[in-house]
């Protein structure tokens, strides 16, 4: 378990955009009638995509009020959830490094090193510029490309220091390397190359990579 | 005897083709489904349970007798929930399933669900795995678009496929759990009985099954239960996904017969030990909750369920991870078991408090700021949170310091003589 608490500084109000409103109604009708509530992680997950990467206390009383809920029902999935940032993060990246053993097998306590110095000594607090932030996160289930981290959706693979601070100066020009393995590996094939399927590699409805 | 080529089921695991319909179709996935459904909703269990298909999320239950324990006449809908939430250190296996050949889980879904009379089935995706959704709900829309699923479609079983995901929590792995999290409520395990056959999801009838399980029903179905229960060993068959990560030259997901002997699987996929097979130090052979086990073993080792628990460890995921002689084992473990104190959900005090306790007197073995009888009472607390908890995270949190303890008691003694040894040092300066 983590202790994990509200942010002292809330907005006064939070609402969904028109877009994220209707998408919200769509994802409540997947669910079968009277079980909205199944809905919770989904639309809190939206809300905090739309508040710049955290989530706010009014958007979980929206979203309770929006799927009838408790309003203690919602706090306790904020506050269990580890994916719910509940205090600002960088404008331009929130860096989750993988420090699980595999990825500590890998070097990932030299990853952390590179966050602690060029973001700041503490996780979830703000660099300089406000612009990125960084916490060590467990197991990302990328472990055949240790050690990785991952920034929004992407996951940047088989990193060496060297290779995340190339990612960390793309995402602070604005311009992020692609995503996946930096060493140029395609997905978790091995890096010599594949040991298997290599007819079915080359076979003619090889059509698209990505 | 390698496994070949033609029976491999994941012919796209790496990505190198077009992972949606169209590709999907060209490997052979999707044809004449209708067929298969024809058969009947008990020809399919019984195929699958005389394929001898076990599990493939840790637990290696034999798949088929799990479907067959859902009620035939229930007034209840029935539900299947596919445990997409891949979590467990070192398991890296599901994510190339949804993100490469995302229309196998589709159409193993449907026809699970058809087998056990189910119209709806959840997948239940780990938040992290934003790209493998936005794959996954990609290919749900190709399958409706074709009238593929959904209601009047072509198979003659209405079907929704619902893409639902997480937020970050291990626990969430854990069926019952999963459940409770995908009813909008905090990931705390349920106790059973009642099974989830019997009150599962919104309290009707539910079976749980990891992505890799669903995903071969289609190609078991198709090729028939005699080729799958001819790969492998007996009562350990089929092909499997294994995952090898940690010290090796290069590691990757491959796809290998069940039962492969693990130097073999190294080897052969994974360029070997770093430093050559005699800088092996330890494997963790199937997922952080596995005791891990010396190289003094290795050499014959297979990788299979029956011979991994005959050693105190475990096929679990078959997620391998390889520890050569650089390796800090006392700190590796330590590492595993800051894991479990962070993922707990703090139902049970045993493993909300135990765990904890576990990576804190970790803490000072790593660093020899110990006293030997430590180790025996370490031991004893891992016995005390192992099966006297809700769910088995305890266990898979107590496994792992039983294996250091059990194979590598003697360095973490040496690490207590060479502290006290400096201490006294210190002192007499």
């Amino acid at each position: 378990m983590s202790v994990r608490r509200l942010f002292a500084e809330q907005p006064a109000a939070f609402a969904f955009s028109a877009e994220n409103e209707a998408w919200a109604k769509a994802t409540i009708a997947n669910y079968p009638p009277g079980k909205g509530a199944s809905a919770v992680i989904p639309l809190l997950w939206r809300a905090q995509e739309q508040h710049g990467g955290w989530l706010p206390e009014p958007a979980m009383r929206l979203v309770a009020d929006m799927l009838g809920m408790a309003y203690i029902r919602v706090y306790e999935i904020a506050t269990f959830y580890t994916m719910f940032q509940l205090s600002p993060v960088g404008k331009k990246a929130h860096v989750w490094v993988c420090g699980t053993t595999p990825c500590m097998l890998r070097g990932a306590e030299a990853l952390v090193a590179v966050c602690k110095r060029r973001i700041s000594e503490e996780p979830h607090s703000l660099s300089k510029d406000g612009n990125f932030t960084w916490e060590e996160v467990e197991c990302l289930g990328v472990c055949a490309n240790a050690p990785m981290v991952q920034i929004g959706r992407d996951t940047y693979e088989d990193l060496t220091p060297e290779l995340l601070e190339k990612v960390l100066d793309g995402y602070a020009a604005g311009n992020p390397p692609q995503a996946g393995s930096q060493i140029g590996r395609q997905a978790s094939c091995p890096a010599g190359g594949p040991t298997t399927l290599i007819d079915f590699a080359k076979a003619d409805f090889t059509k698209a990579r990505k | 005897m390698a496994l070949s080529d033609k029976d491999r089921i994941f012919k796209n695991l790496y990505g190198f083709q077009d992972w949606k319909l169209a590709g999907a179709r060209a490997r052979g996935a999707w044809d004449n489904t209708k067929a298969l459904i024809d058969k009947g909703h008990d020809w399919i269990i019984n195929e699958i349970k005389s394929s001898g298909l076990r599990g493939r999320g840790g637990a290696g239950f034999p798949t088929g007798l799990k479907w067959s324990f859902m009620p035939k006449n229930d007034p209840r809908p029935s539900y299947l929930v596919v445990n997409a939430d891949e979590s467990e250190p070192g398991s890296c296996k599901d994510r190339e399933i949804m993100r490469h050949d995302p229309h196998l889980l589709i159409e193993g879904a449907l026809l699970a669900s058809f087998a056990m009379r189910a119209h709806t089935c959840f997948t239940y995706v780990r938040g992290e795995f934003m790209r493998e959704r936005e794959r996954l709900e990609t290919a749900v829309a190709e399958a409706l678009d074709a009238k593929l699923i959904g209601k009047n479609n072509i198979h003659g079983w209405d079907f929704d496929f619902v893409v639902h995901h997480g937020a970050g929590a291990y626990i969430c792995g854990e069926e019952t759990a999963l459940l409770e999290s995908l009813e909008g409520k905090k990931g705390m395990p349920r106790l059973k009985p009642p099974f989830p056959a019997n009150v599962g999801l919104y309290g009707a009838p539910t079976t749980v099954n990891n992505v890799e399980s669903i995903a071969v029903a289609g190609d078991i179905l198709r090729r028939g239960a005699g080729w799958f229960s001819a790969l492998g060993k007996p009562n350990n068959t089929g092909t499997k996904l294994f995952q090898i990560s940690g010290h090796v030259e290069h590691p990757c997901v491959v796809e290998e017969e069940m039962g492969i002997p693990l130097r073999e699987l190294l080897e052969r996929h994974a360029g070997g030990v770093r430093g050559g097979w005699a800088n092996l130090l330890a494997v963790i052979p199937g997922g952080s909750s596995m005791p891990l086990l010396p190289a003094s073993i290795c050499d014959t080792l297979t990788l299979d369920f029956d011979t991994l628990s005959k050693l105190k460890s475990g096929m679990g995921t078959a997620a391998v991870i390889v520890m050569d002689k650089s390796a800090d084992v006392v700190a590796a473990i330590r590492r595993i078991a800051y894991f479990y104190k962070h993922e707990s959900c703090g139902q049970c005090t045993p493993c909300r408090e135990g765990c904890g306790w576990m990576w804190r007197v970790l803490q000072r073995m790593e660093r020899g700021e110990a006293e030997k009888r430590e180790i025996d009472l370490l031991w004893d607390v891992t016995t005390r949170v192992e099966g006297h908890t809700i769910c088995a995270l305890g266990d898979a949190a107590a496994w792992p310091v039983q294996g250091l303890i059990r194979h590598f008691r003697s360095e973490i003694e040496a690490r207590i003589d060479r502290y006290q040894a400096a201490q006294h040092q210190q002192a007499a300066e």
